[in-house]
């Protein structure tokens, strides 16, 4: 048997590794999908005081630990059983909407687009974020840097530090803004959404308009019928900060709407032995293997899954977005896993309107941003979406809030499932007897895995950019045959 | 003037110290100008490879974040020594270890037990945990080994400097990098930051007399917003801490919780909180100051929140 392997992946936030076994024929045999770390966020948290949490959960991931953070202040509330006021609330989503605009911006740009805007065959010299300036031209690229660098000094101003934020306390947050910091968030909201708007343009221009692109998108080996999952208002509308969750079929129809505090009659974690990172899976439907469909349990928790399982954006802007996405690809819900990458711009000019939404609202700068808990902390859950889906921090405390216990479901780990089908599934498509293996042809099963955004740094509770790839083809005998490298 | 070679790396670690060498914003045309990058798996297309086929210390800087805590980080890490004439141990886990060391107060045992199967949402009642080899019909799957014990940098490999930081703020990135640009370096051994004081030194709250009787946590009562932290009676650790970071979390009414690691000439930071906190209690009563004391919940992970592996406790003795 001939052995592949992708160690570690490229343009993937984090660590992992692809194993694919071809039969003699040069057939695959079978595929795998490895995380290689562990980081113990579950079993350390015990012993630490519960306020400190949304610091501490935060360091599982650098990239999104305003996710975290939030998730984490929000499990405070209900570990206190005080509700935030309408102020720290606003200003809790308004930093999370800032959150969402520069990481949607930087995967897309970075991560994603390369695929896209170069061609997924385009020499990986080209295949990154300077050949999508070079092609879209620079004043994009400077308005790229320039939405990342504005977002940031958002993200400090209102959450206190630019990375690792420290403002979430339950009941609360622990700086209020002041009408000049509001006026400048004003701008930087209006300058998003008009970079939401353009980023759309691209997309439309560069990808919907070409039909190879499109013919791509809506081919089988890109397609997987699983449950959708995602958050969403009293309207069932999309929302990253609070709600309810909601799980929609591979045939649109409503499995269940559960609040956080309800996630274990949902969601269990199946181990397998080959990985350090479990697999979720819905409990309702079972867990019935790597397979996908209305009886198997494996759902997805990303920006497509996320618009499949709403009932539309609660914004007009980017409802008219969602509208056009699902007239064009033929209705709700869409399982052309390739969507994903329109699904997240759609979002991204979310989270621009809803910034400016609350950036206008008249209560932001009001310093009331605090209640004080009075009763005993006991257990709580918080719930949000993180950009590569939804984030669950389960706490339980003694009665002085030290933590007992700690679980958690984390953004990535959701995926984990679906990840390896649709990179196993491509994988068979794409390597048949006969068909040399060339570079272009592993980057399109990359293409597979890439529209989930995955960060292993996340999902391990273990980057943006571009990660090695080597593949080295071994024989039945285990001799190496054929070695294969992207770069230099 | 050749262009210096540069290497970034990340071990154990999050990726926010990735996201903080991005954050030096415009700034990195400049260092595109001076400097190569010859190796980073996160940003760029090279492989583990081609840094085996380096010649040693043909790499002028390694910028290293993350701690060292299975066999793949241990690895690399040594890989990268002997390739590169600097190594900078880049971020505080790469410093002292950071929360991932808080595994630390606990063993491998324990926390894979935790993972996979304790934890109220894991299936698994056949208690199967994750293998470092597994056969599979196809053939056999390998994992790295976990440890039992996280290490720093510094315990793996000889380190030449230290950016502190969880992350390193903007400024604090930029000043190391000045320094390797110009050539001109401080003594093995620095820790760059803009300060080698406490962060007391750059925070603008107002410091008077310093005498508590009652410590509080963060969710008891709203800080005044102008006056010490300390005073106030919440935890602040900014005493006990480098600056450098410009005093960030007691400008947002958070306490500071140590991350830029102790000050100048301090070996273990957490005793030093200790030593600080003793002469500031307002007793002179032996039952109230045990008392006041024992309103701390959890004061070995709070006082070695960043630096338990590299402290003199370096991890707790499980039983």
């Amino acid at each position: 048997m001939k052995r592949i392997t992708i160690d570690p992946i490229t343009r993937l936030e984090g660590h992992g590794k692809i194993t694919i076994f071809l039969n003699e024929d040069g057939s695959v045999a079978n595929t795998y999908l490895q995380i290689p770390e562990l980081r113990g966020f579950e079993k350390f948290s015990e012993g630490r005081i519960a306020e400190d949490m949304p610091q501490i959960t935060q360091r599982i991931c650098g990239v999104c630990p305003e996710a975290h953070h939030m998730a984490g202040t929000k499990a405070l509330d209900d570990l206190f059983h005080v509700e935030p006021t309408s102020t720290a609330k606003k200003l809790r989503e308004l930093l999370y909407s800032s959150f969402y605009v520069t990481d949607h911006t930087t995967h897309f740009y970075i991560l994603a687009g390369p695929d896209f805007v170069m061609g997924p065959d385009a020499s990986p010299a080209e295949r990154n974020i300077l050949g999508v300036i070079g092609k879209v031209g620079l004043e994009l690229g400077g308005a790229v840097i320039n939405t990342r660098k504005q977002n940031h000094w958002i993200i400090q101003t209102v959450g206190g530090r630019p990375i690792h934020p420290c403002f979430g306390l339950p009941g609360g947050v622990s700086r209020a803004i002041n009408e000049e910091e509001r006026a400048k968030i004003e701008e930087i909201a209006k300058g998003s959404v008009e970079f939401a708007k353009l980023t759309l343009k691209v997309f439309d221009d560069v990808v919907l308009k070409n039909k190879a692109y499109l013919d791509m998108i809506l081919s089988d080996t890109f397609t997987l019928k699983s449950y959708n999952m995602g958050l969403v208002d009293k309207n069932n509308k999309v929302n990253f900060y609070d709600g309810k969750v909601r799980v929609v079929g591979p045939d649109g129809k409503e499995l269940c709407k559960y609040a956080p505090r309800e996630y274990l009659e949902h969601i269990a974690e199946r181990v397998e032995p080959w990985t350090y990172l479990k697999f979720p899976y819905l409990k309702k439907v079972g867990w019935k293997g790597f397979v996908d469909g209305k009886d198997s349990g494996v759902y997805r928790a990303t920006p497509l899954s996320r618009l499949n399982a709403a009932d539309g954006m609660a914004t007009p802007l980017a409802q008219a977005e969602y509208e056009k996405m699902y007239s064009t690809l033929g209705g709700k819900p869409v399982n052309y896993t390739l969507a994903t990458h329109w699904a997240r711009l759609i979002e991204l000019l979310y989270a621009a309107e809803r910034l400016l939404e609350l950036s206008r609202d008249p209560e932001i700068t009001s310093p009331n941003i605090r209640n004080i808990p009075t009763a005993k902390p006991d257990e709580g859950v918080g719930i949000v979406e993180a950009p590569r889906g939804t984030l669950t921090h389960h706490y339980i405390t003694d009665e002085k809030g030290v933590i007992k216990k700690c679980n958690l479901i984390v953004g990535t780990t959701n995926n984990y499932a679906p990840l390896f089908m649709s990179v196993r599934k491509a994988a068979a498509d794409l390597i048949k007897p006969g068909v040399k293996i060339t570079e272009g042809l592993l980057n399109r099963i990359e293409m597979a895995w890439r529209p989930y955004d995955p960060c292993m740094s996340c999902a391990t509770h273990a980057l943006p950019g571009q990660l090695p790839l080597e593949v080295t083809i071994y024989d039945a005998q285990g001799n190496e045959v054929k070695k294969l490298s992207r770069g230099i | 003037m050749a262009k210096l070679k540069i290497a970034l790396y990340w071990a154990a670690s999050c990726g926010g110290c990735e996201i903080a060498t991005l954050a030096i914003h415009e700034k990195i045309l400049k260092l595109a100008e001076v400097a190569d990058i010859v190796f980073w798996p996160v940003g760029l297309d090279f492989k583990y490879a081609d840094v085996e086929k380096m010649a040693d210390k043909s790499v002028d800087v390694c910028l290293f974040n993350g701690a060292i805590r299975n066999e793949e980080n241990e690895h690399m890490a040594k890989l990268l020594r002997a390739k590169s004439k600097i190594m900078i141990a880049y971020g505080s886990c790469a410093y002292e270890g950071c929360i991932p060391g808080l595994s630390n107060f606990y063993n491998r045992q324990m926390t894979m037990d935790r993972a996979y199967i304790e934890t109220p949402s894991t299936d698994n009642p056949k208690k199967i945990l994750p293998q470092t080899k597994f056969k599979v019909p196809e053939g056999e799957l390998e994992l790295p080994e976990l440890y039992d014990t996280v290490k720093t940098l510094g315990q793996t490999v000889d380190v030449d400097y230290i950016v502190p930081g969880c992350p390193p703020e903007e400024r604090t990135t930029w000043l190391a990098l000045e320094a390797l640009i110009s050539g001109k370096l401080p003594p093995k051994g620095t820790v760059i930051s803009h300060a080698v004081k406490a962060v007391c030194d750059e925070c603008p709250r107002k410091k008077e007399e310093k005498k508590i009787k009652k410590f509080y946590r963060a969710y008891e009562k709203v800080p005044e917003p102008e006056r010490c932290l300390l005073e106030q009676g919440f935890l602040c650790y900014g005493v006990a801490t480098r600056g450098g970071c410009g005093a960030l979390c007691p400008q947002a009414n958070m306490r500071c919780t140590g991350c830029y690691g102790p000050v100048e000439g301090v070996i273990d930071q957490g005793a030093h909180f200790l030593s600080a906190l003793s002469s500031i209690i307002d007793s002179n009563d032996p039952e109230e100051i045990q008392r006041i004391v024992d309103e701390i919940p959890d004061p070995a992970g709070t006082f070695y929140r960043y630096s338990l592996p590299d402290s003199l406790l370096r991890r707790a003795i499980v039983k």
